[in-house]
């Protein structure tokens, strides 16, 4: 298979960034995305060019690492997948796509295709984790835990962190990232006692970091490779104003 | 050189509790006058910072992905051991030590292993505190799984992203020590060498990815959380950034790097579609608890649709190797029954490299929707990589690198040869001997970075004043500067092979001489043509662009550099233990039924290296594996 790849290429944080159009040959269906951009910069760096960068690790969908906008779809066309799980065999021989890195104001370029997503580690940092430190802790079995309130919080914790949902809303808001994590810790007998505070605290450090707000559009969740359900925006939104009409919560 | 292993006298089950009821601990207002410094934010990197965050040392935690939620523990799948019993199955603290004993072939430290069955516990109730939601029965109490070289269920999970949760538990531990100021996190940060002044390790030489910058940090201990080598054979299981470089320095500095040939084959990968793959993707061993693992018996019908050869034709090979264990035996033996069938030339698949995993017998059994429930997403991957869909047709799947036991040597007390060096997790080599049991590595990760090194550290600076060096200390510029002096280096060669052909090139090899089976010849063989590599790739490798700014060429090639150098190493290890054991097999050693043969008299024993400089032998050292409780045996699962 041919493509024609037309990939955005920008130095450093400062640099204005441009288009780049080059030809990849010899492209079988069975290859991933990647590996057809491993290709590329192969072609690249024979030619004496600087190779493309982008983020990438455990390429098999799950460590979050890559992100790639293709043909203006977060992480390609295929759905709940991430740019690493799709394959070639999704385009057709011949095709023009363009790739892009996410954009959003929160996650600055810092070369080609690799943004900075630190934002997400600070909003994690604002409170997305249950306050207990290593030891003392009861039994696993002390606190019986209903399998549906179980399940329902492992649907919110599969969130890889990959920032699509960001890419993909026209607001670059991060409501999808941060309900996950108020879900699934909302959910638990666990998370309970710093419930209302860590969804006010987290709110307010998505919105110190510069995403925008959510207008109920679901361009997120249909992007998400995990498939997240806007239900827990829902809940982060009921979890907010019940928080908000508490008395007295720390944070 | 003496390795002493500081393990503790007393009994073996009561050495723990002893050596932490009288070991000397330090003042909660002096805990923050030492600094320690925790390379690697998998299970064991990013537990170990939050928990000595927490205690009060000052922290700093460094890793080369752009977040700590990244690391590569993240990928494992199936599931983490602990000996709670909650089946009412039989299984206990001891019963797990010694799985994992015999599991690892009788080649791993008997204290070390029964201190990693006691505290697996503790693991399992930290962990569901933390909010990790491991999968529970209807009556609200936590589920369990059984897994490869084990007759108890044992095995807690998280649908198929246990790894996954668990890291992100540890995670979010570390996120909130960071919110607190007690650690400082390095994100896309490089460790490229690790400063030992005076004979004690005062810190390490890193290189910020994003801006090129090498700079020093110095503290009182380094602990190095850096995980396995897996990638040194190219393809394997492992993320792509996975790296020996770390420990490898850490190496070439002084650490011993023990048993550096026991790596592990997972049974049950995506078998290798071509060329151009760039990495295999496993698929979790839960599957064989259902899953049955099968060839045709005749190599004429391996060309037909497997659901036209009836089930007389079919050869359940591990059923009928080992009727006990069957699919379940544990990984080095089923991968090398696997092997075993298609050197017989009735492989299925693309180049004949794969066997069958079948669930038509488990969807009679269970109803589709159950398996669903059960392995639904690994199912989807399969479809998502191959195309073809695991319900109707059986999987197709291969052995592929997936974890390795050797690493950095370690005493009692996850503490290197060098002093102030500890290193916890798969880039040590101490609790999983020549084989490492399934479920067991996230185990082992949060244990030491949990419960064992933050109590073992404490000991250690107990016994130490803090001494940290100033990072203009000589020693450390001198660091700086060859660190800074290998970039350029690497990036004035200007040759005509890429980093990716030469990594692709001595992976195949190694692979293919010291994969699944190894023999003196080929081990040999792997040795001298490494030193040929390495030497082709110092003249000819191509690495574009410039060290001042991000560069993933000039990353790739500094890790492949320290690959081509290890790699000999890893041969030179196979080629020394003359015995066949857990995961690595030599093929002069084995029973007339194909099993491996140990050697006992002569091999009980650890194999540490010890760097000689440049093209020099590095030095064999042993520490024997005392055996005062465990009395080894043939390791037999039929």
């Amino acid at each position: 298979m041919k493509f024609t790849i037309k990939v955005w290429r920008q130095k450093n944080r400062t640099d204005a960034g441009r288009m780049a159009e080059y030809a990849v040959d010899g492209i079988t269906p069975d290859m991933s995305f990647l590996e057809m951009m491993d290709q590329l910069n192969e072609q690249l760096i024979k030619a004496g060019e600087e190779p493309v960068a982008f983020d990438h690790d455990c390429r098999e969908g799950i460590c979050g690492s890559c992100n790639m906008m293709i043909n203006g779809q977060a992480h390609g066309p295929e759905r709940g997948a991430t740019t690493c799980q799709v394959h070639m065999r999704s385009f057709r021989d011949g095709d023009r796509l363009v790739v892009e890195p996410w954009r959003a104001a929160a996650f600055p370029v810092i070369r080609d295709l690799v943004v900075d997503r630190s934002a997400f580690d600070r909003v994690i940092q604002s409170g997305g984790f249950v306050g207990v430190n290593t030891g003392g802790t009861p039994d696993g079995n002390a606190v019986p835990i209903p399998k549906v309130d179980q399940d329902r919080a492992m649907d919110a914790a599969q969130c890889i962190g990959c920032g699509a949902c960001v890419a993909a809303c026209p607001n670059a808001s991060a409501m999808l990232f941060l309900s996950a994590k108020v879900g699934h810790l909302g959910a638990l007998p666990q998370g309970q006692p710093e419930r209302k505070a860590r969804v006010k605290t987290m709110v307010a450090a998505h919105d110190r970091e510069g995403f925008g707000h959510c207008t109920n559009i679901g361009e997120c969740e249909a992007a998400c490779p995990k498939e997240i359900s806007t239900e827990f925006i829902m809940q982060l939104n009921r979890d907010y104003i019940t928080s908000a009409l508490s008395a007295v919560v720390r944070g | 050189m003496k390795l002493e292993s500081k393990v503790p006298t007393g009994s073996l089950p009561d050495k723990w509790t002893e050596y932490k009821k009288h070991q000397k601990l330090v003042n909660p207002a002096n805990k923050r006058k030492y600094s320690v410094i925790v390379v690697g934010t998998g299970l064991a990197g990013s537990s170990a910072a939050a928990t000595l965050a927490e205690l009060g040392y000052e922290v700093r935690a460094f890793c080369f992905q752009d977040s700590p939620r990244r690391a590569h523990s993240i990928a494992a799948q199936g599931g983490i051991n602990a000996a709670k019993n909650y089946q009412n199955d039989g299984d206990s603290v001891w019963r797990l030590f010694y799985d994992t004993i015999k599991g690892g072939d009788f080649r791993a430290r008997e204290a070390n292993v029964h201190r990693l069955a006691e505290v697996s516990v503790s693991i399992i109730d930290q962990c569901a505190a933390q909010g990790v939601p491991f999968a529970r029965e209807y009556g609200g109490l936590l589920d369990n799984r059984s897994f490869g070289g084990a007759q108890v269920s044992r095995t807690f999970y998280c649908r198929g992203q246990t790894g996954q949760q668990l890291l992100l538990g540890a995670y979010q531990a570390l996120s909130r020590q960071i919110s607190y100021g007690a650690v400082k996190m390095f994100s896309r940060t490089e460790m490229l060498d690790l400063v030992v002044i005076d004979g004690k390790a005062r810190g390490i030489v890193t290189r910020n990815l994003e801006t090129g910058k090498v700079e020093s940090h110095s503290a009182d201990a380094v602990v190095l959380a850096t995980g396995g080598y897996s990638n040194a054979f190219y393809l394997s299981t492992n993320a792509v950034g996975c790296n020996v470089t770390a420990t490898y320095r850490a190496h070439k500095r002084g650490a011993l790097f023990a048993n550096p040939c026991y790596t592990q084959i997972h049974p049950t990968c995506i078998p290798v579609s071509g060329d151009h793959q760039s990495k295999l993707t496993l698929m979790s061993e839960s599957l064989r608890n259902d899953g049955r693992v099968w060839v045709p018996k005749n190599p004429a019908d391996i060309g037909k649709h497997p659901t036209q050869v009836p089930d007389a034709e079919r050869d359940y090979f591990l059923e009928r190797l080992y009727p006990s264990y069957g699919n379940l035996a544990p990984r080095d033996v089923s991968s090398r029954g696997a092997k075993r069938v298609c050197d017989e030339g009735r492989g299925v698949g693309a180049g004949g490299r794969g066997v069958y995993l079948d669930f038509a017998e488990a969807i009679k059994r269970k109803t589709k929707p159950k398996v669903e429930a059960l392995y639904g997403n690994l199912f989807d991957m399969y479809q998502r990589i191959t195309g073809e869909n695991g319900y109707d047709q059986p999987m197709r799947i291969y052995p592929a690198l997936h974890y390795t036991m050797g690493g950095l040597w370690v005493d009692y007390e996850l503490m290197s040869n060098v002093e102030g060096l500890f290193v916890v997790g798969e880039a040590n080599f101490s609790d999983h001997g020549a084989n490492r049991l399934g479920a067991s590595a996230l185990m082992q990760g949060l244990a030491d970075g949990y419960f064992v090194l933050p109590y073992t550290l404490t000991r250690y600076f107990a016994d130490v004043k803090t001494d940290r060096k100033p990072v203009d200390h000589p020693e450390f510029k001198r660091h700086e500067e060859e660190v800074l002096t290998g970039v350029k280096k690497l990036l004035s060669i200007k040759g005509k092979k890429t980093t990716t052909e030469f990594h692709r090139e001595a992976g195949k090899l190694i692979w293919d001489n010291v994969g699944m089976s190894r023999t003196k010849q080929s081990c040999e063989q792997t040795v001298a043509r490494m030193k040929e590599l390495r030497a082709e790739f110092w003249e000819n490798v191509n690495v574009p662009g410039s060290h001042d700014n991000l560069n993933q060429a000039l990353e790739r090639a500094g890790r492949v550099a320290d690959f081509l150098e290890f790699g000999e190493l890893l041969a030179l290890d196979a080629l020394t233990r003359e015995e066949s054991c857990g995961g690595h097999f030599r093929e002069e050693y084995q029973y007339p039924d194909g099993e491996a043969k140990r050697d006992d008299e002569h091999f009980i024993h650890a194999a540490a290296w010890e760097y000689q400089g440049g093209d020099k032998t590095p030095l064999r050292h042993q520490e024997p594996m005392n055996y005062e409780t465990v009395k080894p045996s043939v390791r037999s699962y039929k």
